[in-house]
């Protein structure tokens, strides 16, 4: 029985939602059309919708002659992987101890996690810290450890989830059958906590594959450890400087030779976000009830 | 109060509480040790380091072996226009930012939480899908509109309607527009979310009572749905106003892809901070921003905290 205005309130709705999804996925559906354009035609004719030629060439060019993008694509799967692993066992370690209430010092410990939410040293004396004492500079663990390895937003969602999601009874079951503390974590906690840990390792992994700061301020040298978003911002970088100093000819044309063709550039952005669309679509759900939590209860 | 039968259950309970407390406590330090390292180092380490801008630093020397300069660099600092034009770009972007995104937020929260079609799901996932591409992707997204030589809007827009191309990235005009575009294109997927998940608590009854009173629905949009949403707002807003002197560093400087000529428009405080330490080489400037950045930043969010902590103390941080 659905009125009138009801009926014009869908159609309206519908409407402006479908060109607000349109605005969304249109700069994507131009990258990924200006990766398919023969590059003749991007030169000649711009970015646009409906390339007067199409081309695999770019793609061919990645897999076959482009080692440099090969081996950045292993970087940023291997530092996901390792990233993610190693974020999610001390953030749900630490996140698991401080939800037990029994344990002496609890409060001080929750205050040291939760003070790094309010204050920081900046960037500045965590540069100086991570190159001068712990020389990371130029390494791999440069783009592992600083900032995205743990932060206390994810230890307190997990907390909570841990002190609210998993009944005290049961943990206490636990106990009376004689299991350790470590057996009470591992068997009846943490099975329990999978939700959480997932979405937790969603958002970690997402922010380990699309960093580009770690690697911008610590790899000065070392670019064969760049990872992919370190790849596509160098290039786009050298492209602007050559714009930029278009004054110097020679110069200019020995820049380009090292810069690959527009539609490879754009064919490398779509292979850089093609994890996150693959992904996407399974783990939305999870992604959405984790921005959910943090949301509300920030 | 008579003595009560304990069961064996609670014997044990008992039994166990008093003897092994700090047995039982110390599988839990351990566990929590990794994390707590982590912190120390990443967090609570470069802490102290904020002396650095109190200092006339010689990397020779070290931070804490620099002989001290008082205020120096703060008066420095804070001579230059420098200081004002970050400050102005940091707080009135966040500010329009806020108010932009919130509104457009709720009003598409509003319109997914009415619609009964199935693509509903669909225009869920499409625009929160921004929200999870990198600041570097984003840039080439931007690039590939506004590109000087081959962006769409100078080779297809602009020559369809007769107009000359526009140098996009030298032109500080546009980039306010374009940053507050971008941003709202970036963020309002995950504000989205939030809203709409109020919305779907609300009292369904209430729609109902007031659609057999004949109310439209723009009259149960105004009337009940708006007045619901107040308090998420308004704790929201204040969240956002805690951070106001804290920018998107990616937005900020990879987006405008670090063009000089758009400095005026596009440079903040985080900005500042990192062209200061690693590209100037002016490191006690950037601390000194960074501090200015620290402290004023502390304050905010305590301040935004407190408030919030009046109005509704379940909302709170702390």
């Amino acid at each position: 029985m659905k009125t009138k205005s009801e009926r014009k309130f869908q159609l309206i709705g519908n409407i402006i939602m479908i060109i607000i999804t349109a605005c969304a996925l249109i700069p994507l559906v131009l990258m990924a059309i200006s990766s398919f354009t023969d590059n003749d035609v991007l030169v000649r004719n711009g970015y646009s919708f409906i390339p007067e030629k199409w081309s695999f060439f770019a793609y061919e060019y990645i897999f076959k002659s482009s080692s440099a993008v090969i081996h950045a694509y292993g970087i940023s799967i291997l530092l996901t992987a390792v990233g993610t692993v190693c974020s999610l066992v001390i953030t749900t370690l630490l996140a698991y101890a401080l939800s037990r209430t029994f344990l002496p010092g609890r409060n001080i410990l929750t205050f040291i996690v939760f003070f790094t939410m309010l204050f920081n040293g900046g960037l500045v004396p965590t540069y100086i810290n991570y190159t001068t004492v712990f020389g990371l500079k130029n390494t791999f663990w440069s783009l592992l450890i600083p900032s995205l390895l743990m932060n206390a937003f994810n230890v307190m969602l997990m907390k909570s989830y841990f002190m609210t999601g998993v009944p005290e009874e049961i943990m206490e079951a636990a106990y009376i059958d004689g299991a350790s503390e470590y057996a009470a974590f591992g068997r009846i906690a943490l099975p329990l906590a999978k939700p959480i840990v997932a979405t937790v390792g969603l958002f970690v992994g997402i922010g380990y594959w699309n960093d580009w700061m770690n690697g911008y301020i610590y790899l000065t040298k070392r670019t064969d450890l760049y990872s992919i978003q370190n790849l596509l911002n160098r290039m786009i970088q050298n492209i602007q400087f050559l714009s930029q100093s278009a004054g110097s000819i020679s110069n200019a044309q020995q820049g380009l030779a090292n810069i690959p063709s527009v539609s490879v550039r754009m064919a490398m952005a779509v292979v850089g976000v093609l994890p996150i669309i693959v992904i996407y679509p399974f783990v939305q759900n999870n992604f959405v009830k984790g921005i959910t939590l943090g949301g509300v209860k920030g | 109060m008579a003595a009560q039968v304990l069961s064996p259950e609670d014997k044990l309970r008992q039994k166990r509480k008093k003897k092994n407390l700090l047995h039982r406590s110390i599988p839990i330090y351990i566990m929590a040790l990794p994390g707590l390292i982590y912190l120390f180092i990443n967090n609570y380490m470069p802490m102290p380091g904020i002396v650095l801008a109190f200092k006339n630093y010689k990397a020779k020397k070290g931070i804490y072996g620099s002989a001290w300069a008082g205020l120096k660099n703060f008066k420095y600092l804070f001579s230059t226009t420098d200081a004002w034009v970050i400050t102005r770009n940091t707080i009135g972007y966040n500010l329009v930012f806020i108010i932009v995104n919130t509104i457009a937020a709720i009003a598409v929260a509003i319109i997914l939480s009415e619609l009964t079609s199935k693509a509903k799901k669909f225009y869920q996932s499409a625009i929160l899908l921004p929200f999870l591409l990198s600041a570097v992707i984003i840039s080439y997204l931007v690039f590939a509109f506004l590109s000087a030589d081959n962006g769409f809007i100078n080779n297809t827009i602009l020559k369809a309607m007769g107009h000359d191309p526009i140098n996009w990235y030298a032109e500080p005009k546009y980039w306010p527009f374009i940053l507050v575009f971008v941003n709202l294109w970036k963020g309002i997927g995950y504000s989205c979310i939030i809203y709409l998940a109020t919305i779907i608590s609300f009292d369904r009854s209430l729609y109902e009572a007031a659609a057999i009173d004949g109310a439209t629905k723009w009259q149960q949009i105004r009337s009940i749905t708006l007045p619901l949403l107040k308090p998420t707002v308004i704790m929201l807003t204040l969240m956002a106003v805690g951070r106001i002197f804290y920018s998107d560093f990616g937005l900020f400087y990879q987006v405008p892809q670090n063009s000089g000529a758009l400095l005026p428009v596009t440079n903040t405080i985080d900005t500042y901070v990192y062209r200061g330490l690693l590209e100037l080489g002016d490191i006690t400037m950037s601390a000194a921003a960074g501090v200015y950045q620290s402290l004023v930043g502390f304050v905010l969010v305590l301040g935004a905290n407190l408030l919030v902590r009046k109005l509704d103390p379940d909302s709170a941080l702390f």
